[in-house]
């Protein structure tokens, strides 16, 4: 903490710190100071820049060309010709737009409400509520590659769990993942009993930070455990709901191993994650197009970042 | 083939794969990747260290896509022998055979073994332009005879220099079990119309009548390249691959229709079923026939079920046309544009070229057939001798739809497109104008 020893007072707003108390006391600033400081934000920023800013600025630059990744003289600039070929006759596009939708909208709506669910009982101190906690938790420390070979064993059509159960009842095998209709959903229930576990730890963090006092006093102004629950623990679990909304929304368009260990990603199951490796990994090599449909993810994550952020400087501000 | 999307079919495949494997490797790929191939790199610049001319039996070092047991071993052995015969050391890298197909262009252009695993056919012509393999004319100045001029022809680059050294190929047929065709009194097809009255004779005793599997996408292409060589004609597929015909020609609408009919007498549910679950259905008898290269074999038991598989050849559609063309993709080498040891890497390649080399291989890995003219074929099974004969009779070759054509093609429009064809078949027409647009984008270098 070099601002304190500055002088400066503790409640002036933090971006001016350091540079007001650079200028006052210019030299107190040692040789080493100076170094220890260029190494500090140095270091971190060329990481960033190395890590983040060329890879994403790239991608948005060979969005507008043409490259087979082979020789660097190879590559040819088309303009915006990639992203009219990518709106026009590209068909997996709209499909991997949509399931990418979908994908948000149903974690958002069934997995996350199961998750706080799960955690409100939990947070009851019920008997083997630690058992419960691990068994729920579970399948988050699986990697979504292997929850794709588990749920494969359901729902296999000729040698599934499922079907082999329907059979016992007379229902004709019903092709899970093969199906264009079914197979979305029935990836999204694979990826939702991981995801419940993820939400249900999260609340259970929140709810254990929550005042157990605000739950006292409004019991004893006569508040039902629904009202309890509605007007005095939901609104005190605001900062949790943000880092949920923001972790669904990561998820859901980061979405890629559980579909692309099915199928490939085709077939019902496209999403944008799995068109930019389809175009840029593997034999294709169309590393333009390819950076032209992850430019496209990365606007709309954008999007929400900025919603994110505007959010975040909106409360720091209160 | 042996497709982008998976690993060698060669592998011993468990008899029912619930498990399935491939996913599996496939998972892997995408997370190894990098790791896989940067381990090659580094093993390959440890290895050599001679000069760029080298010494013809020092250390060579071998990048192979055999991660599965049986190719892997039977390497072994053929690099033993190579040993013994007065070779020098092979250094083997193995990567899974997925990540090494998928990585070929990283792996390439960054610091690639000495001689490494490849296929013949456009892929193969598309590095040799591009200048990233090394020119093999003089190894095949003294192999050169012990190969047909098929052969030759698929090992050789759009510049007339050979870039390739020929290990085995492998038909694709369609398989069915001796038993069941017997049992039923059914006789194999030899022309479409057959196959389809079959087909509906078997549908009547509960049988389905042909195994279909296109979850994975690749193994429908097979469908499309036969039926696209008997109606059309192997020119017309060969161009048509190489995107100097029209997908939305009157042409291949004619195949889209015939495969319709196909489809009525195909399992349903195909893109929901792996090859090896298809295959299974043929072992268990609940399906009659099966598409499919000769490695669907490593789905039946050894011994008597294998035995009792056999295949007759895709059906004749077009009378004109006839089925003197048969798919079957070659495996084999290439060398590095600058191979560490470069002596020692022509003189492997000399040798991998030589019929001691194949036997050798084949000795081990009986799912696949000889190139090599003078090759021992007294030791084939059954179904490997008529795969021979198969082959042997064919007037041209080809060597699968994401070999022959642009493997971009191949694997961003074409699986998609068929897999949209088997779902509803009455959009073909805008399946295929669609898929002449992408061509149109995608041909233009």
């Amino acid at each position: 903490m070099a601002v304190s020893t500055t002088g400066v007072p503790t409640g002036a707003p933090a971006p001016d710190v350091p540079k007001r108390g650079g200028k006052r006391s210019a030299h107190r600033w040692t040789r080493r100071d100076k170094f220890v400081l260029a190494l500090m934000i140095g270091v971190p920023t060329l990481i960033s820049v190395a890590l983040v800013w060329v890879p994403a600025l790239s991608s948005v630059a060979l969005s507008f060309t043409r490259w087979d990744g082979i020789g660097l003289d190879s590559i040819k600039w088309i303009g915006l010709r990639n992203y009219r070929e990518i709106f026009t006759i590209y068909p997996p596009f709209y499909p991997a737009l949509w399931h990418n939708l979908i994908w948000l909208l149903f974690f958002l709506l069934i997995p996350t409400p199961i998750g706080l669910f799960l955690a409100v009982l939990l947070d009851r101190e019920l008997r083997f509520t630690r058992v419960y906690q691990s068994v729920i938790f579970l399948p988050v420390v699986l990697s979504l590659a292997i929850v794709g070979f588990i749920w494969q064993l359901m729902y296999s059509t000729d040698q599934g769990l499922i079907n082999a159960v329907l059979d016992k009842f007379g229902v004709a095998p019903i092709d899970w993942l093969g199906n264009p209709n079914l197979n979305l959903w029935a990836v999204l229930i694979a990826a939702s009993w991981r995801h419940v576990g993820y939400m249900m730890i999260l609340y259970l963090a929140g709810l254990k930070s929550v005042d157990p006092a605000l739950k006292e006093a409004a019991a004893i102004d006569g508040a039902s455990d629904w009202q309890t629950f509605r007007y005095v623990v939901f609104p005190a679990l605001r900062p949790i709901n943000i880092v949920v909304l923001v972790i669904t929304v990561i998820e859901s368009l980061r979405a890629f191993d559980l579909v692309y260990v099915i199928n490939g990603g085709r077939n019902g199951l496209e999403l944008l994650s799995v068109l930019v490796t389809q175009n840029i990994i593997g034999e294709a090599s169309r590393i333009g197009y390819g950076s032209a449909i992850a430019t496209i993810m990365l606007v709309i994550s954008t999007v929400f970042i900025v919603i994110y952020t505007l959010n975040i400087f909106r409360e720091e501000r209160r | 083939m042996r497709k982008p999307m998976l690993p060698n079919p060669d592998e011993p495949v468990l008899p029912a794969a619930v498990f399935n494997r491939r996913l599996f490797l496939g998972a892997g790929a995408v997370a190894l990747g990098s790791i896989g191939l940067a381990a090659c790199g580094g093993s390959s610049s440890s290895g050599g260290g001679s000069s760029s001319s080298g010494n013809a039996t020092g250390t060579v070092t071998f990048g192979s896509n055999a991660s599965d047991d049986v190719p892997k071993k039977a390497f072994q052995a053929t690099f033993a022998a190579y040993k013994s015969s007065g070779g020098g050391d092979v250094k083997v890298n193995t990567v899974d055979h997925n990540t090494f197909q998928e990585q070929i262009n990283n792996y390439l252009q960054g610091r690639p073994d000495d001689v490494f695993t490849w296929f013949a056919g456009y892929r193969m012509r598309f590095f040799a332009k591009k200048g990233l393999v090394g020119d093999v004319s003089d190894v095949w100045q003294k192999i050169g005879g012990n190969f047909t001029d098929a052969i030759k022809t698929a090992s050789t680059g759009e510049d007339g220099k050979q870039y390739f050294v020929p290990l085995y190929n492998y038909p694709w047929a369609v398989h069915y079990r001796k038993s069941v065709f017997e049992a039923n009194g059914y006789q194999p097809p030899t022309t479409l119309d057959e196959m389809v009255t079959l087909g509906q004779q078997m549908k009547k005793k509960g049988l389905a009548p042909l195994a279909f599997a296109d979850k994975d996408g690749w193994p429908a292409m097979g469908t499309f390249d036969y039926l696209n060589m008997r109606i059309n004609g192997y020119d017309f597929h060969i161009n048509l691959m190489g995107g100097k015909e029209a997908w939305d020609s009157p042409k291949v609408a004619t195949v889209f229709d015939t495969w319709k009919r196909l489809l009525e007498i195909s399992q349903p549910n195909s893109l929901g079923r792996t090859w090896q679950e298809a295959a299974q259905t043929v072992a268990q008898k609940k399906a009659g026939m099966y598409l499919l290269g000769t490695f669907v074999g490593q789905q039946f038991a050894e011994g008597a079920e294998r035995d009792d598989l056999t295949f007759f050849p895709f059906p004749v559609v077009d009378s004109s046309v006839g089925a003197d063309a048969v798919e079957a993709p070659i495996d084999g080498f290439m060398m590095a544009k600058r191979p560490q040891n470069g002596a020692g890497a022509k003189h492997l390649l000399e040798y991998l070229g030589s019929a001691e080399a194949e036997n050798t291989y084949l000795a081990t890995d009986s799912n696949d057939v000889a190139v090599h003219k003078a090759a021992d074929t007294s030791k084939y099974n059954a179904l490997q001798k008529q795969a021979s004969a198969l082959i042997a009779g064919a007037k041209s070759i080809s060597q699968f739809l994401d070999r022959d054509a642009d493997p971009t093609f191949a694997s961003t429009v074409a699986i998609p497109a068929f897999q949209s064809f088997i779902k509803n078949p009455a959009d073909a027409a805008s399946i295929a104008k669609n898929m002449e647009a992408q061509k149109k984008s995608i041909y233009q270098s």
